[in-house]
């Protein structure tokens, strides 16, 4: 069996508060007054998984949300204020059994050391569905937020001016040598370290234990981590990208890419040039997913999807523009455009609901079934065993394998005798440490 | 104690969520987690003796609030390797995530050897370390207070988010941290997380008679625990607090068996199995300041003496300074080995802590009963010896005995850990009446 025929597409969901558009909070589905609450987002979770989808992402950010790009807007007309993305992931884990879970973590000004043993926790409580999304953070009233440094004045035309693009590759610099240090940690036990040993007296073999000695222009960290390895070895690294600095990024560090193509040929060449900077970094075999994002509206009728797009952009008072194409149609007409590109080299997409209450069903159960009919999809979940007979519970699937295209070595078909799931063959790779 | 064969793993959730699930049927406050960031060295090796690794303590609380309803959700996190925007996001997230049962125990760190995983460096001079402890809470705590609890309104109908622009706005300018901005977090059900202490220093002790909900003392025999108790709440007048406002909890030990005698018998056992030949060598040289490797546990006390210089040979841990005078207590050592016929291991064994309670369920029921009544303290943090199962005996069989006394509940009373601790809702300062549970008495705290 192998993991993943190379027809299947991947889908992941990118969940935003009640959703990505602005005036999303004012539909009757949307559950506003619960965005505090563990149980909005464990519904959520629970729809992404009932759609057998292979991992949501959660957004999150170290100041408030705003409509301008570099600073507050000081409105009181959409949502404001957000949970910690991880600890959400967390709070969810033992609540679901097979979603990855990929929360977005702020590398500009956070510890690595902290989130490399955070995201590898979250892994444990996972049984191996745990990820992250890298986003930097330029802005400088999030910088005063920490009053550690300050960043000069931010603007879309700004940050493509030689002063910005320079700004932003120091940004994309630093998440990189944040990314290695995560990576670093996560490989800085060996699987077997543990090996309570009553002879010797010896808990663990420290032999096995290695110091990452991490020096960068940003922090230097010594190592090694104080959570062991987590169960998938390397959790999935993922990173949205627009332009050639943070495509460097996905290229250099990342297990998956988003990107937000407008049309095929877009597409195309985001692919070609993300293959190439990947090559260029020395990673041209290893497996590098790029997928595309999109905003949805999905209806059974394409009127109805636009009737509401329209009624929402009404609600808010201008059009809703995002650096994703936009979409208002029909699951059949989605499908379409996702083989459409799929056919460009996107191996996946990373859906945004307009609409969480409204849009996440309507992949679930609209878009799923239409690409399963269509061989794009899978019918059950990758990697769920057919029924067995009575015995110790099978493994679950690790994110990481879901999205192997590899076949299975000898390796996997041992680890899934192992019901702690542990001996898989990701976790025996180091990454690039030595 | 890792190398019993009933010890179960440190690490998976499994064991964490056996540990929770037992603490909350038998109707304790809260569970609480210690931290370490960075692994433990003795004689520049990482020590490998005792169970090393950890999950992070934000995210295993934030899954445990997952499987459980009731409990309290107590995190060590140091102040000096975090900043108070971060941590009051965390804090306040694991407090809406888990429908107010956050608490945060407040440690601070000093030295370059954990600083080396961070950005900071984290050197701080010994005086430094609780001035910025000090403003790192008031700071988190203006964070805290950033949101009264009425501007989330959230209504679909007008179309109206947010009650004010400029909710979360915070200014703070101190000798350790300068920032503004607006935090993202609306108020948590709780207010603030429930705030913990642990240092014992007179400034220590100071810092949590001024700021701290609860203190987690080491003072768990009877007179230790009187007299830090009477010590620590006679500090509470200078800061206008009430005893009932800051309640001493020591970490206790124990050896629970059906009998005093099989109880005796298994304290024995569990201290013998937690100090190896290996670890009773570690633990002398954490004394003699030298490598004693060549030393057999079983043999005689060394005849050198320790090395008093500065540069002590164990890292990363608490207790480096526990023996100020090691030529004394070396000295003293080797008399009582001498006089008792020890080996080394013996007078490890001998020397090291007893378990605080030992006994059947009624003597241990009964003790715990007599030191809170004594005032020892107003309860105590059960420290359990195996990994997860540890707990279970004292669930079943101790915690009845106490009910049946009427001095444990029965049952929650109330859905946040400040009900279960007895301690007010922090003062929100609320400007409009309308609609929120404030409603208990305020309790507003020193600021610093």
């Amino acid at each position: 069996m192998s993991s993943t025929p190379a027809s299947h597409l991947h889908l992941a969901v990118a969940l935003d508060g009640t959703g990505w558009h602005p005036a999303a909070w004012r539909e009757q589905v949307a559950r506003p007054r619960d965005l505090f609450t563990a149980g909005y987002w464990a519904d959520l979770v629970a729809e992404a998984e009932r759609g057998l989808l292979d991992f949501v992402t959660l957004e999150d950010g170290l100041g408030l949300q705003s409509s301008l790009y570099g600073e507050l807007d000081d409105r009181t007309d959409q949502v404001r204020g957000r949970l910690d993305a991880v600890l959400i992931a967390s709070r969810i884990a033992p609540l679901s059994r097979h979603i990855g879970l990929v929360p977005t973590v702020i590398t500009t000004h956070t510890e690595p050391f902290h989130i490399s043993k955070a995201i590898a926790t979250l892994d444990y409580v996972s049984t191996g569905r745990a990820g992250l999304r890298v986003q930097i953070s330029p802005r400088p009233h999030e910088a005063a937020h920490f009053g550690r440094r300050t960043f000069p004045p931010l603007s879309l035309e700004g940050i493509q001016s030689p002063a910005g693009q320079e700004l932003l590759t120091d940004h994309f610099d630093e998440a990189a040598d944040y990314v290695e240090v995560v990576r670093r940690l996560w490989d800085s036990w060996e699987d077997d370290a543990e090996i309570r040993d009553v002879a010797t007296g010896r808990f663990i073999d420290r032999d096995k234990l290695h110091y990452i000695d991490f020096e960068g222009r940003n922090f230097s960290v010594k190592g090694p981590s104080i959570t062991p390895r987590p169960p998938q070895g390397q959790p999935l690294v993922t990173a949205l990208a627009h332009q050639t600095i943070p495509y460097r990024l996905v290229a250099r560090q990342a297990d998956v890419g988003y990107v937000t193509p407008h049309d095929a040929e877009h597409a195309r060449a985001i692919v070609a040039e993300i293959r190439a900077e990947q090559e260029a970094a020395g990673r041209g075999g290893e497996l590098l997913h790029v997928f595309g994002d999109l905003v949805v509206f999905l209806d059974e009728e394409q009127a109805a999807a636009e009737d509401r797009r329209a009624r929402l952009d009404a609600l808010a008072g201008e059009p809703y523009t995002s650096d994703a194409r936009v979409f208002a149609g029909t699951p059949a007409q989605l499908a379409d455009l996702l083989q459409e590109f799929a056919a460009e080299g996107l191996s996946g997409f990373r859906l945004r609901p307009a609409v969480a209450g409204h849009d996440l069903p309507a992949v679930t159960r609209g878009l799923v079934p239409e690409l399963q009919r269509r061989g794009r999809l899978p019918h059950r979940l990758r990697g769920r065993h057919p029924a067995r007979p009575a015995g110790p519970a099978p493994p679950r699937q690790p994110l990481r394998r879901r999205l192997s295209r590899k076949d299975r070595t000898h390796h996997e078909q041992a680890a899934e005798a192992d019901p702690s799931g542990r001996a898989l063959p990701g976790c025996q790779q180091h990454h690039r440490v030595e | 104690m890792w190398s019993d064969p009933k010890a179960g793993s440190h690490i998976e959730f499994s064991s964490f969520a056996h540990f929770a699930r037992t603490a909350e049927r038998a109707k304790f406050d809260f569970l609480f987690l210690a931290e370490g960031l960075r692994l433990r060295e003795q004689g520049g090796k990482i020590y490998d003796l005792d169970v090393v690794g950890r999950p992070d303590t934000f995210t295993i609380l934030a899954a445990l609030a997952a499987v459980t309803e009731h409990l309290g959700l107590t995190g060590t996190i140091n102040s000096t390797f975090n900043e108070p925007y971060e941590l009051a996001r965390q804090f306040a997230s694991l407090d809406h995530l888990s429908g107010g049962r956050a608490a945060w125990n407040v440690v601070t760190s000093w030295d370059a050897f954990t600083g080396e995983n961070f950005r900071r460096g984290g050197f701080l001079p010994q005086g430094e370390r609780y001035s910025r402890a000090k403003e790192f809470l008031a700071t988190t705590n203006e964070l805290f207070d950033s949101w009264h609890g009425d501007e989330f309104v959230a209504d679909q109908a007008t179309g109206v988010f947010l009650r004010d622009a400029k909710a979360g706005s915070f200014v703070h300018t101190g000798q350790h941290f300068d920032i503004q901005g607006q935090f993202n977090v609306p108020r948590s059900p709780q207010g603030r997380p429930v705030i913990f202490q642990a240092g014992d220093s007179d400034e220590g002790r100071e810092f949590a008679a001024s700021s701290a909900d609860a203190i987690f003392s080491r003072y768990a025999t009877l007179e230790g625990g009187q007299a830090f108790y009477t010590d620590v709440k006679n500090r509470l007048a200078k800061y206008g607090r009430r005893h009932d406002q800051l309640l001493i909890l020591p970490a206790a030990s124990f050896a629970l068996a059906d009998t005093d005698a099989e109880a005796e018998e298994l304290a024995g056992e569990v201290r013998r199995q937690q100090v190896s030949g290996a670890t009773a060598i570690k633990h002398l040289e954490f004394v003699w300041n030298r490598d004693l490797s060549s030393y057999d546990p079983e043999g005689p006390l060394p005849d050198i003496d320790p090395d008093i210089s500065d540069n002590h040979i164990s890292k990363g841990r608490a207790q480096v300074r526990m023996y100020r005078d090691p030529l004394a207590t070396a000295r003293e050592w080797r008399e009582l080995a001498a006089a008792n016929n020890w080996s080394i291991r013996d007078l490890v064994i001998n020397t090291g802590n007893r378990q605080n309670f030992v006994g059947s369920p009624a003597t241990i029921a009964r003790t715990i009963n007599d030191y809170v009544q004594a005032d020892a303290g107003d309860g105590f943090i059960l420290v359990p010896h195996i990994t997860p199962t540890g707990l279970d005996d004292f669930a079943d069989k101790v915690v009845p005995l106490l009910q049946e006394q009427g001095v444990f509940r029965t049952d929650y009373e109330g859905p946040t850990l400040r009900h279960h601790l007895g301690l007010a809702l922090p003062h929100s300062r609320l400007r409009s009446s309308g609609g929120t549970p404030m409603d208990e008495a305020s309790d507003e705290r020193a600021a610093s």
